[in-house]
């Protein structure tokens, strides 16, 4: 399917953000201003920009640790993420989540989530409210190599068969959990076949390529909107930086990311696919990186000088009524 | 005597009760890490703090299992090779993700030998990291102790220094019961002197850590460090402090507390988790009922708020409970009367 220039802009602005605002906190984190455990999303942009492109606002998605890259493909807000991650009591979740709980209910994401596992189960649910509210909107939930294995995911999966809800199921393949290899902890020789054996039809991607990963949506949505029930979209992408920052990655092999980089790397693969084809100029990816590096830095310098909490802020929304 | 690392204790302890019982097994995620990787290399982590390494090549991959990420059937299998003869030492990477697994402690672990009669052994050890400090939010910081003390037939160890930690590691893997062991993350590069040599310390048996006539502190896991720095800042100003590290929740000192509490009458109780249904009220109520009649002020107990842990350091910080509130919490007690 032929996307407008419109759309090809906004999904390159919307990839070029997740990657700009993770290179930065890759390059902020050692300083030491960050609380916490950082897990960058590098690598993997168009999985979530091939999905959230052709959501609404009234579509779910649930995210994993590994969120920024979810959250703003979904529209979070930049600045307020950023605040939210260096815990200013400004951020997008008053500072109380950080970044592996990131979350805007009034867009549609439902949360980084700490707990592997713990989000697939959850957009069973939010599809169950989609369904009631028979508009046609969807849940999405995203799945690692690892998470793929965790008992909860399965469930959620024969629940979501057996009530036929509109659910999509994301399977983000980076080829690793923590410091294991994806193909060791996962016993089916054809995962892929183990995730249809619950019922659902898989759309398989290549997640290094934007079009190809925004195709399998289209057809998984395509079912899911209309009353077919659960499906799932998998796709085999990298992650450039480590687990978490500060990982030093001894589980790959030397010159692995920098070789992906080079040779098959999203951004690149989607600008070169649109400018040959001469449906982008060079000029106006260029100028919506220098908009977006802009707004990153704008947002880090922000967020150092983000406003720290009153004590009276740590008794509060743990409850709506108590 | 070697300085060593609470980490390194632990670590100790691992290598040489799997070189002295082949009954031990080790199981859990990435305690070796590496597999399935590109760069060939099998240990590529040693469990993501470091407390795990050096196991899998001494022992090999049949003894130190690297699971998917599935902690139901990690603890279920532990459950089950404890059943059938093994004596498994299971990580969950954060306390906090035993709620994936609950109903294999709750239910399975803890309930073996009551429901089956004295035939049924289940010697597993679950360790698992716990407690806030590390800006690791709501999902990775909370102190579950409480949770696992009031499940009765789970034994609860809380270790606060190197010392203990290896010694109450060795024991546990000995015990012949399911032993949780919670390792606070802000105490894994915390050292002291630690033997060479193989021990094991009782279960129940408190230490304590300071003595003094005026006010009895009891602390558990990072805060006997808090309680310990507290009672020299009193000390400077003339109250002298017992402070009781009770090393093991379940089961508790009882003895060795309520002795301290009967020769200074003042009691004050710092635990890292939420107030409600806590270790400090479990305390302060086993001292109101059986040494009410020495007590000369209100038992204190200073927690963590009703609150989730928070993620922003400031928040965080103002969550765990200080030095500073320790002293308050002391002072308070020589106020009355
Ligand atoms: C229940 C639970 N178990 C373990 C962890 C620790 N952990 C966090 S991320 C992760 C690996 C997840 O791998 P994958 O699903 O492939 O996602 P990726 O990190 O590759 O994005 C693990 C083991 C956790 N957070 N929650
Ligand atoms: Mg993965």
């Amino acid at each position: 399917m032929q996307l407008s220039r419109e759309q090809l802009l906004r999904a390159f602005r919307s990839m070029v953000k997740i990657r700009e605002f993770e290179e930065r906190l890759h390059i902020e984190n050692p300083k030491g201003e960050i609380p916490g455990f950082l897990h960058l999303y590098a690598g993997q942009e168009a999985v979530a920009v091939g999905l959230c492109e052709q959501l609404t606002e009234r579509d779910y998605i649930i995210s994993t640790h590994r969120g920024h890259g979810h959250c703003i493909a979904k529209g979070c807000d930049i600045p307020a993420m950023m605040l939210e991650i260096y815990g200013r009591a400004e951020g997008l979740c008053n500072g109380k989540g950080g970044s592996m709980h990131i979350a805007d209910v009034t867009k549609g994401m439902m949360g980084a989530n700490g707990i592997v596992g713990g989000g697939q189960p959850i957009a069973v649910g939010a599809a169950i409210a989609c369904k009631m509210r028979g508009d046609g909107s969807v849940a999405a939930s995203f799945t690692g190599d690892g998470a793929a294995n965790q008992g909860t995911v399965f469930e959620a999966m024969n629940l979501a068969v057996v009530l036929q809800v509109p659910k999509v199921f994301v399977f983000e393949m980076n080829g690793y959990s923590e410091h294991t290899g994806g193909s060791y902890s996962t016993g089916a020789k054809d995962p892929v076949q183990r995730i249809r054996g619950f019922g659902i039809p898989v759309f398989e991607a290549d997640g290094f390529d934007f079009f190809s990963v925004h195709d399998a949506v289209r057809q998984a949505l395509e079912v899911s909107r209309n009353g077919g029930g659960p499906t799932a979209v998998y796709a085999q992408t990298t992650r450039y930086y480590g687990h978490f920052e500060g990982d030093p990655m001894l589980y790959r092999a030397p010159g692995e990311v920098e070789r992906l980089r080079a040779e098959n790397d999203c951004l690149q693969n989607f600008r070169a696919r649109v400018t040959q084809a001469g449906l982008l100029a060079v000029d106006d990816l260029d100028e919506i990186e220098t908009q977006i590096r802009a707004l990153v830095e704008h947002s880090v310098s922000a967020a150092k000088a983000g406003r720290g909490h009153a004590p009276a802020e740590l008794l509060t929304n743990v409850y709506a009524s108590y | 005597m070697p300085v060593k690392t609470m980490r390194e204790a632990i670590n100790e302890a691992l290598h040489q009760e799997m070189a002295r019982d082949p009954r031990v097994i080790v199981l859990g995620e990435d305690v070796s890490g590496g597999a399935g990787g590109t760069s060939g290399q099998r240990e590529a982590a040693g469990g993501v703090f470091g407390l795990t390494k050096g196991l899998l090549p001494r022992f090999g991959e049949a003894r130190v299992i690297d699971t998917p990420i599935s902690e139901a059937a990690i603890i279920g299998a532990a459950n089950g090779a404890a059943l059938a003869g093994l004596r498994p030492v299971a990580e969950i990477m954060f306390a906090d993700f035993v709620g994936v697994c609950f109903d294999q402690i709750l239910n399975q672990a803890a309930k073996f030998r009551y429901m089956f009669g004295p035939n049924a052994k289940a010697p597993l050890v679950i360790r698992m990291t716990m407690g806030a400090g590390m800006g690791a939010a709501a999902q990775h910081s909370q102190t579950l102790y409480p949770l696992f003390t009031a499940i009765p037939g789970l034994k609860v160890v809380i270790p606060s220094n190197a010392y203990d930690a290896k010694g109450l590691m060795i024991a546990a893997i000995r015990d012949d019961d399911p032993v949780i062991f919670l390792e606070h993350k802000m105490l894994y590069g915390e050292s002291c002197e630690v033997p060479d040599e193989p021990y094991a310390l009782p279960f129940g048996e408190a230490s304590l850590v300071r003595a003094g006539d005026d006010v009895t502190i009891v602390a558990f896991a990072r805060m006997v460090n808090f309680a310990r720095a507290a009672a020299d800042e009193l000390a400077a100003e003339g109250i002298h402090c017992d402070v009781i590290d009770p090393r093991t929740t379940s089961p508790l000192d009882e003895d060795m507390i309520l002795e301290s509490v009967r020769a200074t009458g003042r009691l004050v109780v710092v635990d890292e988790s939420p107030p409600r249904c806590s270790l400090a009220a479990d305390v302060a109520a086993m001292v109101a009922e059986r040494a009410f009649g020495y007590l000369k002020a209100p038992v204190r107990q200073v927690t963590a708020p009703h609150t989730p842990v928070p993620f922003a350091t400031d928040l965080e910080s103002l969550y765990i409970p200080s030095p500073e509130k320790i002293v308050q919490a002391a002072r308070a007690t020589m106020a009355s009367r």
